[in-house]
């Protein structure tokens, strides 16, 4: 299934995917995080996977690549578009 | 065969006096602990013109001439606009270097290989530290480094800066880079010159495609399976408050009473030495040097023992990776109120003592998020206010009552903080620029030397720079209760000032001789029972004061002083650390305005509903 609004929040635990683009909203905000986002490993090309996910609507635990860990906000990890793997 | 980078030519070449070496990475990389390792731990913190943070620094001979390192902070991106950022960027356009070392942790090269790429972009010299030699092993990545080294264009050693390996063979290679040295670079546009030539999503793939072998992507590490339970949905929190409180205990019984042999010595100290060395000054300048500065210098190493002990437990848990844990686990909640959730963590220890709190939430990257956290620490009840607060609750009210008022103070202190907070966070000066998202590094193990080595790293500083500040702030209350000459209780400045405060106090049901007392307690809590004992001329803690006072007091005057002593400003201590570490004068008079408004709106309402409630 390819779909290219699928986000990295909309992710199940343990399924892998690719990072497509990263958005921003052009402000100084969105740029700063998308370039946040690239230093974290979360790049085009790259992989990425929900390691799991907090209760009560809290972040997400995800693997970048092989070795780098993030916490990410479930609304951030909406700016991050990927591809089902 | 290097990554073919265009040069933007925006750097300035001059010559150093000294030449300068400047320490750069991602958080988490290790850099410090290597840079202690160069310096061999001598660095002291030092304050450049027109830089907001303080940078560690130190200078070291090599072959007879003396070179300059500069550890700047750790940072995520180059082009970033945070405030860490912002200092890093400030730093090398406006400060000439002659060697930039980039630590990189080893096993994250896929993605840290950005910066050394983008200092060479901007044109500077610069070599690679590739750390945590130790972890690559663990994960498998491999690491050709002669290939890594051509294609980055610049000398790459591998170390761990941890266990010591590999750091001689890097520290004689920096030696000779900066030996070799003849020309200083100053960058003039940053973010622009970055912007126009941008280390591009092909750069990074193909500095690393021949000298670099990532693992597979479903590696699961002993990390993974600690986060399994750590972090588990359901047995994550009580995990986390579970260890909190072990934590806290540890503070509690073994931190607190670390303070009594202190107390014991300045004492001993004052007795034995000083008192006998001032003998032949007149009375007013004995009183005035051992009540004035020396009681003030003593405070202050009283606390020295407890923050110590603070920072260990601090340094500790964050070398652990467990801190980043905390922020994951305690988002949800703490997002509301606008807070980091390493914030909470912070909180939670302010109810020990505040002052090794405010300190701790330099491990929160936000500078607003930090400040908001600062602001709403000293809420906290610490332990030296549970003292004040179980001298007046036993007068006020019968045995079996104490207690539950006790914990109701608990409750309000934990409920103001968060309601301030979530207020200044809604009013947007709070407004976080940092996104949330946090690295969750792998557990690792402190060692004993790296958790000593910042420890006292900073004692050194805390007393350094709390020391004056400390020193005048009880040399103005010493006048304020001694002036003037051979008035007593309220007659003295203070007292006069417990009178001008009368009318504000009042409806608070807060006494002239009470308010005094508060007024004293604003340099210590410890000295605030002593205060009210002195100003109704009893012994401290004696039976007749407590008549006294019980005859004085009701219920609602009573917990409305209790009220106050928790809400506002908790200490000179607190309030000095403050200042220390905002490095803000206009925060830190912020931060005690709000805490005097806030103690006084809440003993108002308290008081006044108490007063319609008994009257009815």
């Amino acid at each position: 299934m390819s779909n290219e609004k699928m986000t990295l929040r909309d992710l199940e635990v343990n399924a892998a995917a690719t990072v497509s683009e990263v958005i921003s909203d052009g402000s100084e905000i969105g740029d700063g995080f998308k370039t946040r986002l690239e230093a974290m490993g979360i790049i085009q090309g790259r992989s990425v996977r929900v390691l799991r996910k907090a209760i009560a609507g809290g972040p997400y635990e995800v693997r970048v690549g092989s070795t780098t860990e993030i916490a990410i906000r479930r609304s951030e990890a909406e700016l991050v578009l990927v591809t089902p793997a | 065969m290097s990554v073919s980078l265009k040069q933007t030519g925006a750097t300035v070449v001059t010559t150093n006096q000294k030449k300068r070496v400047a320490f750069l990475g991602q958080p988490n990389t290790g850099k410090s602990t290597f840079f202690n390792r160069i310096t061999k731990a001598g660095a002291g913190v030092a304050n450049w013109p027109g830089l907001t943070v303080d940078l560690m620094q130190a200078e070291i001979p090599i072959d007879g001439q003396t070179v300059e390192f500069v550890d700047l902070p750790g940072i995520y991106d180059l082009d970033g606009f945070t405030e860490d950022e912002r200092v890093v960027q400030n730093f090398l356009q406006n400060y000439a270097i002659d060697l930039v070392v980039v630590v990189i942790n080893a096993s994250q090269i896929d993605r840290q290989v950005r910066m050394p790429l983008q200092i060479r972009s901007l044109g500077l010299p610069a070599l690679a530290v590739l750390n945590m030699a130790d972890e690559v092993k663990r994960f498998g990545v491999e690491i050709n480094t002669l290939e890594l080294s051509k294609s980055l264009g610049m000398p790459v050693y591998t170390i761990s800066a941890k266990y010591g390996s590999g750091c001689k063979i890097a520290i004689d290679g920096i030696h000779k880079a900066i030996l070799d040295a003849d020309k200083s670079y100053k960058v003039s546009s940053l973010v622009e010159s970055l912007e126009q030539n941008p280390v591009t999503e092909d750069d990074l793939i193909k500095a690393i495609e021949h000298g670099v072998r990532m693992p597979d992507p479903g590696l699961v590490t002993f990390t993974n399976r600690m986060d399994a339970v750590l972090l588990h949905p359901i047995f994550g929190l009580p995990i986390f408050f579970i260890s909190m409180l072990v934590i806290f205990m540890a503070i509690w019984f073994i931190g607190m009473p670390m303070q009594d042999p202190v107390g014991d010595w300045t004492d001993w100290f004052q007795k034995a030495a000083l008192e006998p060395a001032l003998k032949f000054l007149p009375q007013i300048v004995q009183d005035f040097i051992l009540n004035g500065p020396y009681a003030g210098f003593a405070a202050l190493l009283g606390f020295v023992p407890l923050v110590a002990f603070f920072f260990v437990v601090m340094t500790a848990l964050e070398d652990s990776g467990y801190l980043s844990r905390a922020a994951y686990l305690m988002d949800a909640l703490m997002r509301k109120a606008g807070l980091d959730g390493r914030g909470f963590v912070m909180q939670l220890f302010g109810f020990g003592c505040n002052v090794p709190a405010i300190m701790g939430t330099r491990t929160i990257r936000s500078r607003s998020q930090r400040l908001l956290s600062i602001l709403v620490i000293p809420f906290a009840l610490c332990s030296a206010r549970l003292q004040v607060f179980v001298f007046f609750l036993a007068i006020i009210l019968p045995t079996h009552l104490a207690p539950l008022a006790l914990w109701l103070l608990y409750l309000i202190s934990f409920a103001v903080a968060f309601t301030m907070a979530a207020i200044f966070n809604l009013s947007g000066h709070f407004k976080s620029k940092d996104p949330f998202v946090i690295e969750l590094p792998p557990y690792r193990t402190p060692t004993f030397k790296q958790v000593a080595l910042n420890v006292w790293n900073e004692m050194k500083t805390f007393v350094q720079k709390l020391s004056v500040f400390m020193i005048i702030g009880t040399t103005i209350t010493w006048f304020l209760v001694n002036y003037p000459g051979g008035s007593e209780g309220m007659n003295t400045y203070a007292g006069q000032l417990g009178s001008i405060f009368e009318p504000l106090m009042s409806p608070l049901g807060i006494q002239p001789l009470l308010t005094v007392s508060l007024i004293i307690g604003f340099v210590a809590k410890e000295v605030q029972l002593a205060a009210v004992a002195t100003m109704y001329g009893m012994a401290e803690g004696s039976d007749g004061l407590k008549a006294t006072l019980g005859g004085v007091l009701n219920f609602g005057s009573g917990f409305s002083y209790c009220l106050f002593s928790l809400l506002y400003v908790p200490c000179l201590t607190t309030v000095a650390t403050i200042w220390g570490e905002t490095k803000s004068t206009r925060f830190t008079i912020f931060s005690v305005v709000v805490s005097m408004v806030v103690a006084w709106v809440v003993a108002f309402v308290f008081y006044q509903g108490w007063l319609l409630f008994t009257a009815s």
